[in-house]
């Protein structure tokens, strides 16, 4: 479904993304892990045709980002890092929006509205304009957008930063149950998360793919079998990595 | 928050091959079908951004400010009653001016507000091309100022009730003012791209607007004529609004006028188009 070939995107002399490949097929969930700064984001962005890649290759469904981005971009759900949103629409009238440009109309409109609405719990804030949201209902806002033509394949970036431990529950719910049937990609720090609603894992730091495996898999790595060893021992710079060794 | 008590619905719209699924209503390989979603992309992004106008405070204290300076300048400045003429020279006279400062402010939001919310990134990844976002953006601000502009009709009908003015020079003049409005918005259109900072894309494209002005105002032409030769004076003019601005004034629909302004509306576009698209390729 999506297949990322040598992805390579740098800004000026510096290489976000060096050399990143890799599929995902429909019914997997996809986490996408790595320290701050180690090009998740970056990877997204290109993946969801935001930014053009400096070299390498993108097909979503089979279509070309680079050279069909229309086509391709149809089949994609996306919520972008710290979930954004016109600050004086209602949740209702930029739900619509989306939905228009989604390319749903009349009826259908209304529907896939309502759906994506149920399914974020936004009844309650439904004609509240955006900046007067908390921060978890504006990124349930936002995820709901990604979700409003019930696109193949979801790509999520943070999807549970800023929520409360419920709302972090729910979603994680949300996404192993939509992954079923979907492709889902999604990025964290949070390494409990992976545990919870991953069937793959990639570890990504400083441009690199550092490692890949189911989270049984990875987890197997350390000697005591926990997820935050495995990470800190393979995307700590060496030198530090050394003083945690010795 | 209740809902967090209860779980997630297991809603059967989700599932792909459940009934609810819902296919885009326009298809990818209906080709013929491609211009029409062309349209209904601009169409909906341009009224997405009107909307924007009205829901916040700019759209009521811009129509204002528009209608109280029209009116100060050409009444009092522009000496409309004194004047004795049917005409509406005292009111178009001051457009230039006027909207060196108001267009600016109208567009220095349309894509700096979009950068800064990080929604640039929500509409270019929806399946919108780049001319298709720019475009619906202009045209909304476009339809903005044309409303500014045809609440001015009072004046018209002044002018009409006291004398007996010649309606289509009236209407060359309004034809003229708005392809001008037109120009200085795509300038604004292409700074407020350049920056998520809406103070620099104001300022920046005041400048640029000036300069639109300035090449072609009678005291610089005359200035630069005294060590130019006329030729440079008459290139250095043609890029000028107010030479092209002038002619509609007159009653003049000449169509190498309406082409300059369609040709600054169209360069801007294209080159906000071209820092839109080069940002993202970092």
């Amino acid at each position: 479904m999506i297949n990322v070939e040598h992805l390579v995107k740098a800004f000026g002399p510096k290489l976000a993304v060096n050399d990143v490949s890799f599929s995902v097929e429909r019914g997997e969930v996809l986490g996408f892990l790595g320290p701050n700064g180690a090009g998740k984001s970056t990877t997204m962005r290109m993946i969801t045709g935001y930014y053009p890649p400096t070299s390498g290759r993108i097909t979503v469904g089979g279509h070309d980002m680079v050279e069909d981005p229309i086509a391709a971009k149809r089949l994609i759900g996306y919520l972008p890092e710290n979930a954004p949103g016109y600050a004086d629409m209602t949740v209702n009238g930029f739900l619509n929006f989306c939905a228009e440009l989604r390319g749903l109309q009349g009826d259908a409109r209304k529907r896939a509205v309502h759906r994506a609405v149920e399914l974020c719990f936004l009844e309650g804030v439904l004609y509240q304009s955006i900046d007067t949201l908390s921060k978890g209902y504006k990124h349930r806002t936002c995820l709901a957008q990604s979700l409003i033509h019930d696109p193949d394949v979801l790509i999520l970036d943070e999807p549970t930063d800023g929520l409360d431990p419920n709302q972090k529950h729910e979603v994680r719910g949300l996404i192993k149950r939509l992954g079923e049937n979907k492709v889902v990609i999604f990025s964290t720090h949070i390494l409990e998360e992976v545990e919870a609603a991953c069937s793959r894992v990639i570890i990504i730091d400083r441009g690199r793919i550092v490692a890949s495996g189911t989270p049984a898999e990875l987890k197997a790595r350390s000697p005591e079998g926990k997820l935050d060893e495995v990470f800190r021992a393979i995307t700590l710079p060496d030198t530090v990595k050394h003083e945690v060794h010795a | 928050m209740s809902e967090n008590n209860h779980p997630l619905p297991s809603s059967p719209a989700l599932l792909p091959e459940g009934e609810g699924r819902q296919q885009p209503a326009v298809s990818p390989s209906a080709a013929a079908g491609r211009s029409g979603t062309a349209l209904v992309n601009i169409r909906t992004i341009m009224k997405r951004e009107l909307a924007g106008y009205f829901t916040s405070p700019i759209a009521y204290v811009f129509l204002v400010i528009f209608l109280l300076l029209t009116g100060f300048f050409t009444f009092t400045i522009g000496n409309f009653f004194e004047r004795g003429e049917a005409s509406l020279v005292s009111f178009f006279t001051w457009h230039p001016w006027l909207y060196l400062f108001l267009v600016p402010a109208a567009g220095m939001r349309l894509w700096s507000e979009e950068r800064r919310l990080g929604t640039m990134e929500l509409l270019l990844t929806m399946p919108v091309t780049n001319w298709q976002a720019i475009v619906g953006k202009f045209l909304a601000s476009w339809l903005f100022l044309a409303l500014a502009l045809a609440l001015t009709f009072p004046v018209a009908i002044t002018v009409n009730y006291f004398g007996d003015p010649d309606n289509g020079v009236i209407f060359a003049g309004y034809v003229g003012s708005l392809m001008l409005a037109g120009s200085y918005l795509a300038v604004s259109c292409m700074t407020s791209a350049m920056t998520r900072n809406q103070v620099i894309s104001f300022i920046l494209s005041v400048m640029i607007c000036l300069f639109l002005i300035l090449a072609g105002y009678t005291p610089v032409t005359d200035l630069l004529s005294r060590f130019a030769s006329p030729v440079v004076v008459d290139v250095v003019a043609a890029f000028s609004v107010m030479t092209h601005f002038e002619g509609f004034q007159r009653g003049v629909l000449d169509t190498r006028d309406v082409a300059f302004f369609a040709s600054v509306i169209g360069f801007m576009l294209f080159v906000t188009g071209v820092i839109i698209r080069n940002q993202r390729a970092g």
